[in-house]
């Protein structure tokens, strides 16, 4: 029996072996487009990833990987609270609109009393809410993460309906509150401390000055969260149900597992992660706007399923999460790097997400046939 | 300590009119194993799912080691002892063997509440050992089960059932599904249960593994209990008349 091909469809499925992480396959599609992205590149006389630059002592295009990190940091940082959610068999479409109302409220607690001397004229209230100390908003922010977090995780676990449906409320109601919030007015000027949350040098810093890594700051959390994350997953209880609800509900709630408090502490856990990339977001742009993650619940969605995350819930992981954002932000940036116009490169992200949703259906079609 | 594990007084479920099980007495001796036959809706599942509080009773009392017990869910009954393999397999999918083993139990070196963190050294261990002393092969216990084939999947779970198995255990079908070797190995799960003393009922379909395994065969029919047997007494003429009706036994369960 051991050696049969039974219960695989009659494919040869040799059950002693361990089977292949599907990171492995991401990684290998993000190392493809890389070399493809420099051929052309070369082609062109110019290069992807290497300085071509004889009046630069360096390697690497610094530059150019600096980007293709900064700009998918932060829509990273709520992709890893997603691949939890979408791990434990639901889905989290408002984590764009909490990081609007997120910004917007977390910036009114963040502002400069002075700009050039002047009064700040983006003032949202009054003087006792100038110059606050920056732990303030962070802990705003967190608190409105968490309370749309649990808000969804309470929906999902107790009332039984579709996370789809339950945070597509979330979605649309916390938009409008991001615009009620300053009746659509953007909120400008932060402290200093404030701004410097993401674009100080925090490698610095945990580094004592080993190594240093400066306005790289949203990369640099981006990254530490997922080692975190991927850890927990794998390491923790709370990774080990995650997995197990989003496997079998059913099984989970007959061995003994909380599957209601736990939906509740995963979603409440995306929309912290939601809160920690408004803060990189606002600080860096020095701007709170209504409109701002606009689409980030999507490109988040997209980046997991690239990564192999399955949409069923069950399988999946924050390193391949944070591979299939690389191929996201590879291809943005190899896109530019061959002067392609950003009309082609929206055109191109739809197909590749599509594509990566089909290729998870053909790998899970593959695995259960027979 | 009374005689008897389990015992059953007047279980009756009913779903709306219908009967599915009426008056049931029924009871099982530590270390005995006990077959439950009858006809597809003689009440054998539903006779289960009432002793392990899948479903509330309608009326009726169970005692289980001596004390008068209302299980709140299949999970406390669980607790107090009463491990149960059902029809459908409760088993996660995309977790490896140990993680499915230990499903709601799991070991851990560092208790730090959600965030514990987990002893999988010992849980592969421990797992290698449960199935060492169920004879049940799995070729690699780290890949996730959904890639094993229904036997090894239906042995993961029956192997959960016996290594956590404390007062009683209950197989609703166990080898429903599985092929002539897989079959084989579940019997011998179940032969090491006995050698253990650990007391069980076996609901099944299957008269020869029956006549194999069980001490005792109690036969359900239209709800009823109509059969209480050693298996000396009888054999599968004689059940099979029970089961379709041809014989009739007022029973008082032992």
């Amino acid at each position: 029996m051991a050696t049969s091909a039974h219960g695989t469809g009659g494919q040869k499925y040799d059950p002693a072996k361990k089977t292949r992480p599907p990171e492995l396959n991401v990684l290998l599609a993000l190392i493809l487009i890389v070399v493809v992205f420099e051929i052309l590149n070369r082609m062109n006389g110019g290069s992807f990833l290497f300085n071509m630059r004889d009046n630069v002592d360096a390697i690497f295009n610094k530059q150019r990987i600096d980007i293709i990190l900064l700009q998918v940091a932060i829509t990273g940082i709520i992709a890893i609270g997603v691949t939890q959610v979408i791990t434990l068999g639901g889905i989290d479409l408002s984590s764009g609109s909490v990081v609007g109302a997120t910004a917007m409220i977390t910036m009114s607690f963040a502002q400069t009393a002075l700009v050039n001397g002047n009064p700040n004229p983006k003032a949202i209230f009054g003087d006792w809410a100038m110059d606050l100390a920056v732990i303030v908003p962070i802990a705003a922010a967190l608190a409105c993460g968490l309370f749309a977090g649990l808000i969804n995780g309470l929906l999902v676990a107790y009332t039984r309906i579709p996370p789809f449906i339950a945070t597509l409320g979330m979605m649309v109601s916390a938009r409008g509150a991001a615009r009620w919030w300053s009746n659509g007015q953007p909120i400008s000027f932060p402290t200093e401390t404030y701004a410097s949350l993401s674009n100080g040098d925090l490698l610095g810093t945990l580094t004592f000055g080993l190594l240093s890594w400066p306005g790289q700051n949203p990369a640099v959390v981006f990254i530490l969260l997922a080692i975190l994350f991927q850890c927990i997953m794998v390491y923790t209880r709370y990774g080990k149900h995650t997995y197990a609800i989003g496997s079998n509900e059913a099984a989970a709630r007959m061995s003994g597992i909380d599957v209601n408090k736990h939906k509740v502490l995963v979603y409440a856990i995306a929309g912290m992660l939601a809160a920690v990339a408004t803060i990189m977001l606002t600080s860096k742009n020095l701007t709170a706007q209504a409109g701002m993650g606009i689409m980030y619940e999507l490109d988040a969605i997209a980046m997991a399923v690239i990564g192999g995350v399955s949409l069923s819930g069950g399988r999946g992981s924050i390193t391949g999460t944070v591979l299939g954002a690389l191929i996201f932000s590879v291809i943005i940036s190899g896109f530019t790097s061959i002067r392609l116009d950003a009309y082609y490169q929206e055109m191109v992200k739809g197909a590749i997400i599509v594509g990566a949703v089909v290729l998870d259906q053909w790998r899970q079609n593959k695995r259960s046939r027979g | 300590m009374s005689e008897f594990i389990l015992e059953t007084r007047g279980l009756t479920k009913h779903y709306g009119g219908v009967h599915a099980l009426e008056d049931a007495n029924f009871s099982l001796r530590h270390g005995e194993h006990v077959a439950v036959v009858g006809d597809n809706g003689a009440g054998k599942s539903t006779f289960v799912r009432q002793v392990t509080a899948v479903e509330q009773r309608t009326s009726g009392t169970v005692v289980f080691d001596g004390k008068e017990v209302n299980f709140d869910g299949p999970l406390d009954a669980r607790h107090a002892g009463i491990e149960t393999v059902f029809q459908t397999l409760a088993l996660a999918d995309d977790l490896d063997v140990p993680s499915n083993l230990f499903l709601g139990r799991e070991l851990y070196k560092f208790k730090l509440g959600p965030f514990s963190i987990l002893d999988r050294k010992a849980m592969r261990d421990r797992t290698l050992e449960a199935l060492k002393t169920t004879a049940v092969k799995i070729p690699n216990v780290d890949n996730p089960i959904r890639n094993m084939s229904g036997g090894q999947r239906q042995c993961v779970s029956i192997a959960r059932t016996a290594a956590f198995a404390s007062k009683l255990v209950i197989m609703d079908e166990p080898t429903a599904a599985l092929g002539v070797q897989e079959t084989a190995q579940v019997e011998n799960i179940i032969r090491g249960l006995k050698e253990r003393g650990i007391p069980m009922i076996l609901i099944s379909h299957n008269l020869r593994q029956v006549f194999d395994l069980v001490d005792r065969i109690v036969v359900f029919r239209r709800g009823r209990i109509v059969a209480n047997l050693r298996k000396e007494e009888t054999d599968g003429n004689d059940i099979v008349s029970y089961i379709t009706g041809v014989k009739s036994q007022l029973v008082e369960a032992d």
